[in-house]
């Protein structure tokens, strides 16, 4: 039972879709006042730079490629949604959570082998801002995951199609804080 | 549909609806109207709260050391936690709750012609997470150790470490207690944002929405954009409590200060956030009881977006002495005392307002007058502490005590009993009684004034904040003085007890008070033409819009006033 | 202003006197203004019987001049108050005069402890003397003071010098006065650092330079004897002792 309201379009957006964009303005000031932090802090301490030559910039790069590709795949999602091909979308939709997951169990091995090396969330500034950005946006990969397990379950029966685009939307976000993330806290020494 | 069902037996309808048991109607009800109440109610308990807190910690500076009546001895430590958390609770769990999602939820569908939020489900869990947040928040208060004390700014290293701060789990739960808020007002604010931009009734133009309307959603999107750097800043104040980071820890690497840029990039909007919602009430209380056009209608909004955007660049006034480089300071007195400027000029455009018009005292406009009257004195005030040579004597005396109380009580109390009074028979279907409403109306602004007036002249002598006994300052420890702290808690204690009228009168008037019909002020806007009160879904048959919100006594017709509904 | 319930001891306290009385005069002028102008037209404009309120839309010419011409003024009477608020700011906070002598306040959970230069006006030597919640200084002599803390934040604040300023741990700031007016004043913590906030204050003596020197005399360091800062910070800061609390540092 929906009410009226959800779909009317004074503003000529769909209301999801506007909907999405705000809760976008949001997440960046939320990932722009922890890096605008981190920054100002970086440039204050010369010292953590030899902290962030123990990251491994290799695993980084490759996370990199593994979210642009799941960026590709969520176009192609929306691509399929457009044509009315639901299945399709959905088929798509698992490919992009794929990707996700893969990043995720990379950042795990990461993760494991630098607290093994005894460098933890307290082990000194850039370790803090290390563990909490890229935590925050791990978060954010779990979260558009479920989400998109979600739209595409409705998607295979062909229902809600313009969810679709909706979630890649969020999905191309959850890259570009990446893209942010990954010269500020890896190739950055 | 429940609309079309509506459309053909209306009050069968409803009935056959809203046989739902009361905890399904009223606690996990989409209706945006019982998600209105919801955040009303709450935000008026915890205002009770917050009151009682004041009540105590205001008699222990008027007779310090003796056993407050209810209470008992106020230590120091209480008295720190008394005084954080009467911050707190009016802030975010008063003045957020009422004005915006309150309000928000009540009014802007009804505003706008629609019958519900766009995303109701959605704007349900908004509320519960609120709830969350307030649970937390009384936790925080009676774990062990006592409740939180090192003021709602929470500056690191006080708040970051037990050793300093000694309440390890007080204060913790009571910043889980605000993140979750803020994620709660989050939710709530794009729903406001995305359904006053797309769900307006067919022929509002953006110009034809009421000043209220617009108000909550440019306070909405200044609240989500300015608290993005105090959520991530949250996350790192509670890495720092509980898993010993170091972000606020200078000794580790890290910086306090830091803490008071993300703070206040969010405080300083916050004022403009809870202030514009107030002036929005206060615009459609005073064109309705004026019979008057509001004065400029786009000079209005365009003041709103020019406060809103100049509130992003005036943070660091409440740090010039805080130790920032001081060549900063000197741009931000620039940006603070030109905010002045929008807020002046709108206040211009409300005074002018009153211009030909044909004024009608009623309570809810006795309220929105005093808003102005008492608010302009809170504004002036504020250029003292803009301007950074005087402010090196003025911060954190009682002189921004009192200013801030000067903007915030006219917001949080003035504003919202204007609109409580105003909507009341929307909200009811009946009148608050007005001879009541008067006698709290006077019994409350009188002794405001009573209770800030003194505190600005203490704050002159120097009285500094936060000190629960001034016998270790010789200069503030004279009789003087202490005769105006005296009076200031009298003062409250009168104000205090007249509150029992309105909340008698509310009760009372709530259920015997005088039938009201649909639009009992004859005012113009869209929620007069519902039923009082209104049936979910609003209307049978949602309306169209055909003009602006102030079509008050337009030459040439007979009424006095224009409903935007009504085709030419 | 404030002078009726502060003495102004420093050098500045005039400037920022003055301050606040043209902020006063400028914005006191229009806060009286726009009541007056607001209490009278509501008396007015009160509904009467028969009169019907005008159609006014904001855009007529000769109405909306009430509106520019007061905003106009309103951003002259703004740039007044900036260029005089700065003026000041960079006087106290911005500029330092060479000093005559220069002392060391530390702030910590719940008192504040000073470190004076001594009979060679330098700090760091062996006849630097330390006090606890008592700061003997030099009338008409430029100061500087190094302000540290050791703990939370805390507020250096003295009214009767109009001078404030935050101690934040992990940073030394360096501040200036230049007292005009002997006598007793307050010393407090104006920013909130925990339970003892409320009791930590400090007594400021502005003496003579023969009464400092009888002051310097009698609390000449007493070598070895050496006062732990654990029991400064808990019995509290009402004690008005002078203590040789030496490891500062």
């Amino acid at each position: 039972m929906k009410p009226i309201a959800t779909t009317r379009s004074s503003m000529g957006i769909a209301t999801g879709k506007l909907a999405v964009w705000w809760v976008l303005v949001s997440e960046i000031v939320i990932f722009g006042g922890l890096l605008a932090s981190y920054v100002m802090n970086r440039l204050a301490h010369v010292e953590w730079g030899d902290q962030a030559a123990h990251t491994n910039t290799w695993a980084g790069a490759f996370n990199t490629f593994v979210l642009l590709t799941s960026s590709l795949s969520a176009v192609l999602a929306h691509q399929a949604a457009e044509k009315g091909d639901g299945p399709k979308a959905a088929r798509f939709l698992y490919m992009t959570c794929l990707g996700g997951l893969v990043f995720l169990v990379v950042k795990g091995f990461e993760w494991a082998h630098e607290i093994q090396a005894g460098f933890v969330i307290q082990s000194g500034g850039f370790w803090g801002y290390y563990y909490t950005a890229a935590g925050l946006h791990g978060f954010h990969v779990l979260a558009g995951m479920a989400v998109m397990i979600w739209v595409a379950s409705s998607a295979k029966k062909n229902q809600d199609l313009h969810r679709v685009e909706n979630v890649g939307l969020y999905w191309h976000f959850v890259d570009i804080v990446w893209i942010f993330l990954f010269p500020l806290l890896y190739i950055a020494k | 549909m429940s609309n079309q069902h509506d459309a053909h037996d209306h009050h069968a309808g409803a009935h056959a609806h809203h046989d739902e048991g009361w905890f399904k109607k009223y606690f996990w009800s989409t209706d945006h109207k019982i998600i209105g109440f919801q955040y009303m109610f709450t935000g008026m308990l915890l205002a009770l709260v917050g009151a009682f807190m004041a009540y105590v910690f205001r008699m222990q500076l008027a007779f310090p050391g003796q056993a407050v009546p209810g209470w008992g001895l106020v230590s120091p430590g209480q008295y720190n936690m008394l005084i954080t958390n009467h911050g707190s609770i009016m802030i975010f769990w008063v003045a957020m709750p009422v004005l915006i999602a309150g309000f928000g939820n009540y009014i802007i569908p009804l505003m706008i012609g629609a019958d519900d939020m766009v995303f109701p489900r959605l704007n349900r869990l908004s509320y519960q997470l609120f709830f969350i947040s307030v649970l937390l928040l009384i936790a925080s208060l009676l774990v062990q150790n006592g409740g939180f004390g090192g003021a709602w700014t929470a500056y690191p290293p006080l708040s970051a470490n037990k050793d300093f701060n000694l309440t390890p789990l007080g204060s913790t739960l009571w910043l889980l207690a605000v993140a979750v808020e803020f994620v709660a007002f989050l939710l709530g604010g794009i729903n406001f944002i995305v359904t006053a931009m797309n769900a307006r009734a067919p022929g509002m133009k953006a110009f034809d929405v009421p000043i209220v309307v617009w108000t909550i959603v440019i306070a909405s999107i200044l609240f989500m954009a300015s608290v993005g750097p105090l959520v991530a800043g949250a996350v790192m104040l509670l890495f720092d409590q509980t898993l010993g980071t170091s972000f606020f820890n200078p000794n580790k690497g890290g910086d306090p200060i830091l803490w008071q840029h993300l703070f206040w990039f969010f405080g300083h909007p916050e004022v403009y956030v809870v202030l514009l919602p107030a002036m929005g009430i206060v615009a459609e209380v005073m064109t309705v009881f004026a019979r008057k056009k509001l004065f400029a209608y786009k000079t209005v909004i365009y003041t709103i977006i020019a406060t809103g955007v100049l509130s992003f660049f005036v943070w660091a006034h409440h740090q010039f002495v805080a130790g920032i480089d001081p060549r900063m300071a000197n741009v931000f007195t620039v940006t603070t005392v030109l905010i002045s400027i929008p807020i002046a000029e709108m206040c211009f455009v409300y005074i002018a307002t009153l211009y030909g018009g044909s004024i009608r005292l009623t309570t809810p406009m006795l309220w929105a007058l005093a808003f102005m009257a008492e608010f302009m004195l809170g504004g002036v005030t504020g250029i003292y502490l803009g301007s950074s040579g005087a402010d090196i004597f003025f911060h954190d005396t009682y002189f921004v005590v009192a200013h801030f109380h000067y903007t915030f009580f006219p917001i949080a109390i003035i504003a919202v009993m204007s609109g409580v009074t105003y909507w009341f028979p929307k909200m009811f279907g009946r009148h608050l009684n007005e001879f009541w409403g008067k006698v709290h109306f006077w019994g409350t602004i009188i002794p405001f004034n009573g209770i800030f007036i003194p505190l600005f002249i203490l704050g002159a002598a120097g009285e500094h904040r936060r000190i629960f006994d001034y016998h270790s300052f010789p200069h503030l420890a004279t009789p003087e003085l202490q005769a105006m702290r005296v009076f200031a808690t009298v003062s409250l204690v009168v104000m205090l007890a007249f509150q029992p009228v309105f909340i008698v009168n509310y009760l009372v008037s709530m259920f015997r008070g005088k039938k009201a019909d649909k639009n009992p002020w004859k005012a113009n806007t869209l929620e007069w033409t519902a039923d009082s009160p209104p049936p979910h879904g609003n209307w049978p048959e949602l309306p169209n819009c055909y003009r602006g919100p102030y079509e008050y006594s337009v030459e040439g017709r007979e009424l006095d006033y224009w409903p935007q509904n009504e085709k030419a | 202003m404030l002078e009726r319930f502060l003495p102004a001891a420093a050098s500045y306290a005039g400037d920022v006197d003055q301050l606040v009385w043209l902020v006063t005069i400028l914005v006191g002028f229009w806060f009286i203004a726009a009541e007056a102008m607001f209490f009278w037209l509501i008396f007015k404009f009160r509904a009467k019987e028969g009169v019907k309120a005008q159609y006014i839309t904001g855009k007529e010419k000769h109405l909306k001049q009430w509106i520019n011409i007061p905003h106009g003024l309103v951003l002259l009477f703004d740039v007044f108050i900036i260029i005089a608020a700065i003026r000041v700011w960079v006087h106290i906070k911005q500029t330092l005069p060479p000093p005559d002598r220069t002392i060391q306040v530390t702030a910590q959970q719940w008192a504040w402890t000073f470190t004076d230069p001594g009979a060679d006006d330098s700090l760091g030597t062996a006849d630097d003397v330390h006090t606890t919640d008592q700061l003997h200084v030099e009338v008409d002599k430029t100061y500087h003071f190094k302000l540290e803390s050791k703990d939370v934040l805390h507020s250096f604040f003295i009214p009767a010098f109009r001078m404030k300023q935050d101690a934040v741990p992990g940073r030394i700031y360096t501040g200036w006065f230049k007292p005009t007016q002997t006598g007793d004043y307050d010393i407090l913590c104006a920013e909130i650092c925990g339970i003892g906030h409320g009791v930590m204050g400090a007594k400021l003596v502005v003496e003579t330079a023969e009464e400092r020197a009888a002051w310097l005399q009698a609390h000449a360091p007493v070598v070895e004897e050496v006062a732990s800062t654990e029991d400064v910070a808990t019995d509290g800061a009402s004690t008005d002792s002078t203590s040789a609390a030496a490891g500062q540092q």
